[in-house]
């Protein structure tokens, strides 16, 4: 982290060590910064902890967020920590209630940039109905930190009415895909040094819990959830497949890729298939439910694009097949390692 | 080896014949590829892009031709349905 | 693009498939020479639309693959050096030299950078000029003019901390000691389409005289792959050896003049090492006397050989053609892209990762 930072008169306008510090300087950060945007009352407790009730069965997750840039288009690092971590409670069946925020900040992070992300949080935490009721501020050295790394973990109520995931999986379920795939990883990728593009990517990070919710209230069986997000579609088709020990193919013609992105894919040699996404998912459903869920999804707005893409079927378990253009199929599977674009 | 990319020039900057560049578009995707190789290049042209360079001016002639010939190619052997 | 989706099609492609079938009276045994070809082929599955009968060798198409051991170990080396930013692409980070690869060279504090073009190199030396900018230039005639430009525009410039260590690689040289080796079974070639856009390819007459071999100048596409076997399994049916150019619209038969004139400037051919088949006269390009001032072997140190690991792999005969991913008994077991022991199965481009990424592991993927 390269800055210039004013260190003159009483107020810097980047992040220093002081300001982990647990003494004054945190303190104006707290109060004069963080707090206000937030704005939560039980964050304005000041206190070690939150304390609420959630009745009915909970669901609990964490996550840490790293993405370079901190900004991009759709998005930032921000927007990303909450509806990251709405989502995995989403692919719980749960109702997503209240967040913890860790803030590991980088000395020389310009202030404006900490404030910006704040706000972004804060707006994902009241789009998507939740509250950041409790966190933690550290800073670390310059070159420690790529400017900023959160952790966000958060409690939910369970409102699928039978336990979802891969051990519900049957042969003759449907897999259907809600929305098109790949915008994430390549807005972040436009913006990447070297690899920058002109394009109108944005990043569909979203919160994903109301069409979840949706889904569970319009009656249809869930077997299983999975959100998309680094090693993009086939990941997380691949990890279903495993750990089910089921058979799952999918039609390429059906997956659907918007036209910019696929071109934005093609440059970089990359494939679709294994680009990050942040506001899509897959459901796992019995055939007689595809329809509903289908219209269901389709009703709102974030998965309006939804489709059915494959189906499970009992062999070869543990593998993905993905029928192409020509009409032979290929296996799917994980990438190893970091997506690195492929040009020559 | 070899990824190369088509795409369509846009507008083209530049004066000397080496540090020519195009504003080239992917299909909704633009970058500023270099023009060095492609000085007859203009405007509204195809090019195949190679690691930020226009390697030729695609033919649209010809590849107007080959895509006839796979035509063709279910006519004259006619009614054997797919394998 | 109207480029692009028009040569996916699933009709088409049938169509010609099966036009092939029709024309075939006896096996025959081609090779694809590029490694995108390779990629192609196994991904959109045109090798299983083929009828029984043509036999497709995956050629060295690779240069990643190819680039000798002692190579990766300089660019290893030289991006250890706290003065130095070693550039290359993408494919390039993870090919292992004697003591691992460049991204775990990046991983112990190695300043490495990944690049799109040649050009983002230069830019990183004029915007870092206390820093030594190497990049370590890797492909076959495609990408020789663009690191060739690099190299050109440094000297008109006089960009002093900007210098390259370069592998590039010739495709003619290579099919010819392909077509010299005693077990050879290659009766036909697809040669690589984007390296004639630049070469042209007026080298192949030759061969194909030579040899008695039909030489197919050949897209990426899978019609344009398909296409090319139609009309090489037609000559060879007719008993013919010529050069057919099925890339027509990206290929002329002199090729790029204007790139064959940077990189006769600042390139000049010399022997040069493929990694798993052995030295090839002829096939590598190396920076001229003029451009010594830029050259890294030159600043830096000349690389030195260093032997290959010995072993299971079979990555050697697999670039040669002379074997297929299956048929090694490390396949999908012992060597998989987590833990890759050659490197076919490192690079995206190459055959054994192309199969592992699209076929897996033996069993269950035929359809």
């Amino acid at each position: 982290m390269s800055g210039e930072c004013s260190l003159s008169g009483p107020e810097a306008d980047c992040i220093q060590l002081a300001h982990g510090g647990g003494g004054r300087a945190m303190a104006r950060l707290l109060e004069s910064l963080i707090l206000p945007i937030f704005d939560d009352p039980e964050l304005d407790r000041r206190h070690d902890g939150a304390v609420f009730e959630v009745a009915g069965p909970l669901a609990f997750t964490t996550d840490a967020y790293v993405v370079r840039p901190l900004e991009f288009p759709g998005g930032d690092i921000g927007s990303l920590a909450v509806n990251g971590t709405v989502n995995d409670l989403a692919m719980c069946g749960a109702e997503p209630r209240y967040l913890s925020v860790g803030l590991i900040l980088e000395e020389g992070l310009p202030l404006a940039v900490l404030r910006r992300v704040l706000v972004s949080m804060r707006d994902a935490a009241r789009a998507a109905g939740v509250r950041l009721v409790t966190g933690d501020t550290k800073v670390v050295d310059r070159g420690k930190a790529d400017g900023l790394f959160i952790n966000t973990s958060g409690v939910g109520r369970v409102l699928a009415p039978a336990a979802i995931g891969p051990a519900r999986v049957v042969s003759g379920d449907v897999v259907i895909l809600s929305g098109d795939i790949g915008r994430h990883g390549m807005a972040v990728m436009a913006v990447r040094e070297h690899f920058d593009f002109e394009s109108t990517i944005e990043s569909d990070c979203a919160a994903l819990a109301v069409p979840v919710a949706a889904l569970f209230a319009a009656g249809v069986t869930v077997h299983c959830l999975r959100d998309l997000t680094r090693g993009g579609l086939a990941s997380a088709l691949v990890e279903i497949a495993e750990a089910a020990v089921v058979h799952i193919e999918i039609e390429e013609s059906r997956i659907p890729v918007r036209a910019d992105v696929g071109a934005a894919c093609e440059l970089l040699g990359l494939d679709p298939l294994h680009v990050a996404n942040e506001g899509r998912f897959i459901a796992v459903v019995p055939e007689r439910d595809a329809e509903l869920a289908l219209r269901v999804l389709r009703a709102r707005h974030i998965t309006a694009g939804a489709v059915a893409v494959g189906v499970v079927r009992p062999a070869p378990a543990g593998q993905v097949f993905c029928r192409g253009e020509l009409g032979v199929s290929r296996v799917i599977d994980m990438l190893s390692g970091e997506q690195l674009p492929r040009i020559c | 080896m070899c990824l190369a990319v088509p795409g369509r020039v846009l507008d083209i900057a530049g004066a000397d014949l080496l540090t020519r560049v195009g504003r080239v578009d992917f299909g909704g995707v633009v970058k500023e590829i270099s023009l060095a190789y492609t000085p007859d290049a203009e405007v509204g042209d195809a090019v195949l892009v190679h690691v930020g360079f226009a390697i030729t001016v695609l033919c649209e002639a010809e590849a107007a031709r080959l895509l006839a010939e796979l035509e063709s190619l279910g006519e004259w052997g006619g009614g054997e349905g797919d394998p | 693009m109207r480029f692009r989706e028009v040569y996916r099609d699933g009709a088409a492609a049938r169509r010609c498939a099966a036009a092939i079938a029709r024309s075939l009276t006896r096996p025959w045994t081609l090779m694809e020479v590029c490694g995108g070809q390779t990629h192609a082929i196994v991904r959109y599955g045109v090798d299983r639309l083929l009828p029984e009968g043509i036999e497709l060798i995956h050629g060295p198409g690779c240069p990643v693959c190819v680039t000798p051991v002692g190579y990766v170990d300089q660019a290893i080396g030289l991006a250890e050096r706290p003065e130095v930013i070693l550039c290359s692409f993408g494919d390039m980070l993870r090919v292992p030299g004697s003591r691992g690869d460049l991204l775990a060279a990046k991983s112990r504090g190695a300043d490495v950078r990944m690049l799109y073009s040649p050009l983002d190199a230069l830019a990183l030396a004029r915007a870092e000029p206390e820093r030594q900018v190497v990049l370590f230039a890797v492909g076959f005639e495609t990408t020789a003019p663009a690191t060739a430009m690099a190299a050109y525009r440094a000297k008109r410039e006089g960009i002093a901390n900007f210098s390259l260590l370069v592998a590039h690689v010739r495709v003619p040289p290579a099919m010819r000691a392909l077509l010299e080796a005693p077990d050879n079974r290659i009766q036909g070639f697809l040669a690589a389409g984007h390296v004639c856009t630049v070469m042209g390819y007026e080298e192949y007459f030759p061969i194909a005289e030579r040899y008695g071999v039909p030489i197919v100048i050949t897209g990426f596409e899978p019609l344009d792959i398909l296409q090319g076997v139609q009309r090489c399994v037609a000559q060879l049916e007719r008993g013919a050896a010529e050069v057919d150019n099925q890339y027509a619209r990206a290929v002329a038969r002199q090729g790029n003049l204007a790139a064959r004139e940077v990189m006769a400037e600042v390139f000049t051919v010399a022997e040069r090492r493929w990694r798993g088949i052995g030295a090839i006269a002829d096939s590598g390009l190396k920076l001229t006397p003029a451009y010594a001032d830029w050259d890294a072997e030159y600043r830096f140190g000349i690389v030195t050989e260093a032997p290959e690991a010995v072993g299971i792999c079979r990555s050697g005969e697999v670039l040669s053609g002379a074997c297929k991913p299956t048929d090694c008994a490390a396949f999908g077991t012992r060597c998989n892209p987590e833990r890759p022991l050659g490197v076919t199965m490192v690079s995206s481009e190459g055959a054994c990762a192309a199969y592992y990424r699209y076929r897996g592991t033996a069993a269950g993927t035929d359809r």
